[in-house]
């Protein structure tokens, strides 16, 4: 059990995806305006990478692997996450219209969130077992969800403040990612398990 | 003559860091030093000519509805041919760059070109913006690398400029690689306003 807290804990604040490993940068900038749609969003990729994670952990460990295939991982994972975005947004539509007007507008820009694919390689690369990578998977998403509220709510603030013009927009939204990053270094020492 | 203005507007008018801000993760994951954000940019310049190339060679066969999955695969297929270049002759640099290799898959940039431009026009031309972007995307990501290496480590392209006693290693950190392309950022806001 305490394994599973150390992983927890690990993705969620130590090496966060996006402030220690720059993945999902991009949703991080261009959602992240106003924290009803940050949260959406990390929702939806929560959702996504968990089934993504299991999906492309049993094609590695089932089908790449044992046919010698591996070097057509990257092809196989990006057409594998592809359809499933697909899949899902079809499936939810039909079954839980509820979740699908919630997170039916970010299902489509996940297919090219590098964090879902980014996790799906670090899980097969790092040749974790079945339930800790979708542990991982899930707590990566989680990690990637507070910092886009973080960000969120910083933004909004952002917005009332008189920022010199060419610092306006991505720039200072930058440099506020990087001192969040500063802060979120001071978990770089915690250890668990 | 329209080839030329075609890679000069790829790398300034429309360059993908600082103006088109795409391409984020890698921008700020691997400029770390000159060396790795150069080779980053080498080998998305390298994907993104041959994935133009392709795209637009195919653009009259592949039917509308699933040009989007079709032009993901010709691209995965150029990133895994550079993954096996790479990780056959430069093991060290490939080992240095990890995952953001195959994530090149999803770098906007990519689908972005293959979408706006070489889906669009005749072969040439797609390979001279490919070419264009791709300079564009390797000059910013080693002007970036160049900066965090300066005042991280003392030295650009490894050679010392000063002692690395007096580097601040925040600016190799992750801080620094946020802070330091906001900054640039910035400055080229100042510089393209002027004018």
């Amino acid at each position: 059990m305490l394994i599973y807290l150390a992983i927890i804990f690990n993705a969620i604040l130590v090496n966060n995806i996006v402030f220690s490993q720059f993945l999902g940068i991009c949703p991080f900038i261009g959602v992240s305006r106003k924290i009803d749609s940050a949260a959406g969003m990390g929702m939806a990729v929560t959702f996504v990478m968990a089934v993504a994670t299991a999906v492309t952990w049993l094609l590695q460990h089932y089908v790449l692997v044992p046919l010698g295939l591996v070097y057509i991982q990257t092809i196989a994972f990006i057409l594998v996450i592809a359809v499933l975005v697909q899949m899902l947004e079809i499936i939810m539509k039909k079954s839980a219209p509820g979740l699908y007007a919630a997170l039916g507008v970010f299902l489509p820009l996940i297919t090219t969130n590098c964090a879902v694919l980014g996790v799906a390689i670090i899980v097969a690369n790092k040749d974790f077992g079945f339930i800790y990578s979708i542990v991982y998977a899930i707590a990566t998403a989680l990690g990637f969800t507070l910092a886009l509220l973080l960000f969120a709510g910083i933004r909004s603030q952002l917005e009332l403040a008189d920022v010199p013009r060419p610092m306006r927009g991505v720039p200072v939204a930058l440099l506020t990612a990087g001192i969040l990053a500063m802060a979120f270094m001071g978990f770089s020492g915690i250890k668990i398990g | 003559m329209k080839a030329l203005h075609t890679i000069l507007s790829g790398i300034w008018q429309r360059n993908p860091t600082f103006v088109l801000i795409l391409g984020m993760c890698p921008t700020l994951g691997t400029t770390s030093s000159a060396i790795t954000g150069m080779s980053m940019g080498l080998a998305t310049m390298l994907v993104l000519i041959f994935s133009n190339a392709a795209i637009s060679a195919i653009k009259g066969i592949v039917p509308d509805k699933v040009r989007i999955p079709a032009f993901i695969v010709v691209i995965a297929s150029f990133v895994t041919v550079v993954q096996m270049v790479m990780q056959a002759w430069f093991p060290a640099l490939y080992a240095a760059l990890g995952i953001f290799i195959p994530l090149i898959v999803v770098n906007c940039i990519l689908l972005g070109r293959a979408e706006a431009f070489a889906s669009k026009n005749p072969v040439g031309l797609s390979i001279a913006d490919g070419l264009g972007t791709g300079l564009g995307f390797t000059l910013s990501l080693t002007v970036i690398g160049c900066v965090r290496e300066f005042l991280g480590a003392g030295t650009v392209f490894g050679c010392r400029i000063y002692s690395a006693d007096y580097g601040s290693l925040l600016f190799i950190l992750a801080p620094g690689a946020f802070i330091v392309l906001g900054l640039l950022l910035a400055l080229f806001n100042i510089i393209t306003d002027r004018k």
